[in-house]
């Protein structure tokens, strides 16, 4: 019973501080951009605009919904959900922080279950801890394609579908380079468990990021390519596909894609920091309690957020060949080497 | 062990219904005004060229899926190695499995190789 309740909390509080974490990258988005172009950005709801994705929400749902002639329907409406469920769903296996115990708070007389008793157990602060949490992550993150994909063709708009087709193609071929950086963190972590990486890098001093510098660079132009972001954000290059695959979606629809686009980005940010800083250690103070630790995660989580936004405000955007090239021609086999270069490591025993 | 995965469908149920709910919700307020060309397909402003959009496509598209496919299921077969090999180290045929792994690479790195002296690696032609 306690299991089930704290597990409730959890999704209560991590799915909820998901969701109000994408909510307000769309805030800071346009401050840093405001910022960085010496403009104020939005400022009117609320104190520095913070009500303003509260504000964007409530004129979402008040749009008016329409669907292109010639479309296909069902598919025109599943999409954003087949695109957001995804980004969404990853977060289950991140781990925040270390363990809490919660004491025992006695015995409660539930309506439907009768007097059951509360409390009393040690938890993780993740939703759940599978044993292959890299994979599960990798499936799922992988199935997100559909959406993008089933919503270009289904918009029958032409824009829509060769945005669409831009985005698979991009998608489908940096996740080699993205699964290819985390195998060599895999040979030397040994696990596929996301919390035993994390705890493995106890010290500043083995954190991945030393240990595996490539890699390290691999998996963060990955993240940027897989989340369709600057500078390969092909899917929805504006000057010439409009909106990509996205063109004709308009209110609830529209936003679904934007808060699956800012979930993925959050969620690899912070697959970033388990994989490659340490994930919720809190430098120079092991054994720290889970209060200090789930903000220290979230610090380093910010920073690579903010690299998103920083990035994107500062670096042109690629040519669509130019993006394939570097994938297929530089990243793929870089990753390949560092896989033998590790793989070499460890056969030798060096860690 | 399977309990472990029972987190993930209560997480997917909720998902499912906060992107449900939104959608629903907008669907039912949102108001709706019907206009002649209103639900064309939006091409610069001028009227639609033709009501198909679904065109031939580059074959390129599909080369890159096929790649995929191929690198992919590769990947795949090395992510037990990668799991293992500690394992391996430990038990003292470390050099040995990795021997296989490394042949196991360069037969990847030469199909990668293959696919762009031919080619297929080459956007425009």
């Amino acid at each position: 019973m306690t299991v089930t309740l704290v597990t409730l909390l959890k999704i209560l509080v991590i799915y909820g501080g998901l969701i109000n974490v994408a909510a307000l990258m769309t805030l800071a988005e346009r401050k840093v951009s405001a910022w960085m172009q010496f403009r104020i950005g939005p400022n009117r709801v609320g104190p520095w605009g913070v009500l303003q994705p509260l504000a964007d929400g409530v004129k979402f749902i008040f749009k008016e919904e329409f669907t292109p002639e010639g479309a296909n329907k069902f598919l025109f409406r599943i999409a954003p959900m087949l695109s957001a469920v995804p980004a969404m769903l990853t977060v289950a296996v991140l781990p925040l922080a270390g363990d809490i115990a919660i004491p025992k708070l006695g015995t409660f007389d539930l309506p439907f279950f009768g007097p059951t008793e509360l409390g009393g157990i040690t938890t993780n602060l993740s939703i759940t801890d599978l044993d292959i949490s890299v994979l599960f992550v990798l499936a799922v993150s992988g199935l997100s394609i559909y959406g993008i994909i089933l919503g270009g063709w289904a918009s029958n708009s032409k824009y829509s579908l060769l945005g669409a087709l831009r985005a698979s193609a991009q998608m489908i071929s940096y996740e080699l380079t993205l699964m290819l950086s985390l195998l060599s963190i895999v040979v030397m972590t040994g696990s596929l468990d996301l919390r035993e990486i994390a705890t493995s890098q106890a010290t500043i001093g083995q954190w991945h990021i030393w240990t595996q510098p490539l890699a390290f660079i691999l998996f963060v132009v990955a993240t940027f390519a897989e989340t369709n972001r600057h500078p390969f954000d092909f899917a929805e290059c504006e000057p010439e596909l409009v909106g990509g695959f996205h063109t004709e979606y308009s209110s609830m629809k529209f936003a679904l894609f934007f808060m699956g686009e800012y979930c993925a980005m959050a969620v690899m940010s912070g697959l970033t920091v388990t994989f490659f800083l340490g994930g919720f250690g809190v430098p120079f103070w092991p054994d720290a309690p889970w209060f200090v630790e789930l903000p220290a995660f979230l610090a380093k989580t910010a920073f690579f957020l903010f690299l998103f936004i920083w990035v994107r405000w500062t670096l042109p955007r690629f040519r669509f060949d130019q993006l394939m090239g570097l994938s297929w021609k530089w990243l793929l086999n870089l990753a390949l080497f560092n896989l033998f270069l590790t793989g070499l490591a460890s056969a030798l025993g060096w860690f | 062990m399977l309990e472990q995965y029972a987190p993930i469908l209560m997480l997917l149920a909720a998902v499912m219904g906060f992107a449900l709910f939104n959608i629903g919700l907008s669907e039912l307020v949102g108001r709706r005004r019907r206009a002649v060309g209103k639900e064309a397909a939006y091409e610069c402003g001028m009227g639609s060229y033709g009501t198909n959009a679904r065109l031939r496509l580059s074959i390129h598209f599909y080369l890159v899926a096929v790649l995929f496919i191929l690198f992919d299921v590769e990947v795949l077969l090395l992510v037990p190695w990668a799991v293992a090999a500690k394992g391996f180290g430990e038990a003292g045929v470390g050099m040995h499995v990795f021997g296989c792994v490394a042949a196991f690479l360069i037969v990847l790195e030469v199909g990668l190789a293959y696919v762009w002296a031919k080619g297929g690696l080459t956007w425009d032609r």
